[in-house]
């Protein structure tokens, strides 16, 4: 369930590097089910910066809020207004339609520091029982 | 508490496999959702749902004595309630503050239920219990194990039960009960709720509630968690012990006049409650239209002129409006429709204006 071309972190946050060099990140299916239905999220502007696995936002369900933390540095390009919008959308597809922020990154060697797919699976397993 | 010590209902079976998320809840191991919260409020406001409420207490009060001893514990004129009625009451201490609210069931000539909540009966017990008769005169029975008791709620709710019911539910009115039959158990059915809509609570034998709680769900009933509850009581502007009223909170704070005959001679907090309303609360719950997208909730403080006047009892997002809403106490000055307040959200001024109460009322 958790595509193998992400990169993921403890806080259930993953990050896709995509052709052009550039990231995005969001929350993990795993997270977003654990939340329920999401009902705001509070995000950054554009051109604010990011530090790895610093607070930058939060998500809010019916019943819970949760602080969002970069599973990267860098600066943000591009905010998912559609999620503003319609906060279902972390619900109805985490790794897709419900993406957070598009990042210019500020040091690719960051991402060794986070999990592979198969990492993240044992890690929530782990984290469930 | 630890897993292994959490009571279960007689549904807790078919919660699993049906896949409720499972949480605990006053001392139960309760589904907090099944499809999802917004999707089972839908399904109540525009269908029906279903609720395990066994988690409640049911204690039977019965004998010669039994009106004149809950006379002298409920906020309620007891010995009015007529037999198949019920009323809702509120149990106060000695000093007015609210232990529980509750719904007493005249069920006989002698014979009563009381309904408190899951996280209070313990309380309850004791309490009413220091004011108990001799044996002779009435005698208390927890029969929280032996009876299941489910909600089902909604604009289909008894269309939906009718097919598994021996009596007209259609002449059955809001807060009648009726014994009857329920898919062939004998049962109890009040019409009565904490969602805003129209529907029943019934109580039948723990063994012979989940052939009938499936039979439902076959119907079209969505079964429905302590989430969709939470909301849809907070639309409905229904109170909840343990957030918006407790032992700090008397009666009249809470806006329940309507529910308190303070002026009975026996009636045990009868002279802290009749002081307390002679001077006049200093403050009131109220309603909270919440401005934005973030959620207002229990706990946060409310502001007024860079002061803080007062704290959050409930909030959430109410799918049905749309928005945000909440429940507050601020004092008498600030309780008045339309005064604007903020409410400090994890450091964020929120805008909030109060509101009158229900959120939501149900379209007749």
């Amino acid at each position: 369930m958790n595509p193998v071309e992400l990169s993921y972190s403890k806080e259930h946050e993953w990050v896709r590097i995509e052709q052009d060099g550039s990231a995005t990140i969001g929350i993990t299916a795993f997270a977003a089910e654990a939340l329920g239905d999401v009902v705001f999220v509070d995000l950054p502007d554009a051109g604010s910066s990011l530090t790895q696995f610093g607070k930058f936002g939060e998500i809010e369900s019916v019943k819970a809020v949760s602080d969002l933390f970069s599973p990267i540095g860098g600066t943000i390009t591009e905010v998912n207004d559609g999620v503003v919008d319609n906060p279902q959308l972390v619900n109805d597809g985490a790794f897709e339609a419900g993406w957070l922020l598009k990042v210019s990154l500020s040091d690719r060697a960051e991402l060794d520091a986070l999990l592979s797919a198969a990492d993240y699976e044992s890690f929530i397993a782990f984290e469930g029982n | 508490m630890t897993e292994e010590t959490l009571k279960q209902t007689p549904l807790h079976r078919a919660h699993v496999a049906a896949g409720g998320r499972m949480v605990p809840f006053a001392g139960w191991d309760m589904p907090v959702q099944y499809s999802g919260i917004l999707d089972e409020v839908r399904a109540v406001r525009t269908n029906a749902g279903l609720f395990d409420v066994s988690h409640m207490g049911r204690l039977f009060i019965e004998g010669p004595g039994a009106a004149a001893f809950l006379d002298r514990v409920l906020s309620t004129n007891v010995p009015k309630l007529r037999i198949g009625r019920a009323r809702y009451g509120v149990i106060c201490d000695e000093s007015g503050g609210i232990i529980d609210d509750c719904i007493v069931y005249r069920l006989g000539e002698t014979r009563y239920m009381l309904v408190p909540n899951a996280s209070n009966t313990a309380a309850v017990t004791d309490w009413i219990g220091r004011w108990a008769p001799a044996a002779s005169e009435s005698t208390t029975v927890d029969a929280t194990s032996e009876l299941a008791m489910v909600a089902v709620q909604g604009p289909s709710a008894m269309e939906l039960l009718q097919p598994l019911v021996a009596a007209d539910l259609s002449e059955l009115k809001m807060f009648n009960i009726v014994e009857t039959s329920i898919n062939g158990v004998a049962g109890t059915i009040a019409r009565t709720g904490y969602t805003g809509e129209d529907g029943v609570e019934f109580f039948v034998p723990s063994g012979s509630v989940a052939a009938i709680w499936d039979a439902l769900i076959n119907s079209g009933a969505a079964p429905c968690g302590l989430g969709a509850r939470d909301v849809l009581r907070l639309e409905a502007g229904l109170l909840l012990h343990g957030n918006d009223m407790d032992l700090a909170v008397n009666p009249y704070e809470a806006r329940l006049d309507r529910f308190v005959k303070a002026d009975r001679e026996t009636y045990v907090a009868g002279p802290a409650l009749r002081r307390i309303r002679d001077a006049g609360p200093t403050r009131k719950i109220v309603g909270l239209a919440v401005s934005g997208r973030r959620v207002v909730r229990q706990g946060h403080t409310i502001h007024s002129g860079g002061q803080q006047v007062g704290t959050v009892s409930s909030g959430s997002y109410s799918p049905t409006l749309d928005r945000n809403i909440a429940l507050g106490y601020v004092p008498i000055a600030l309780a008045a429709e339309g005064t604007p307040l903020t409410v400090d959200v994890r450091g964020n001024e929120v805008e909030v204006e109060v509101a009158s109460l229900p959120f939501y009322s149900r379209p007749r």
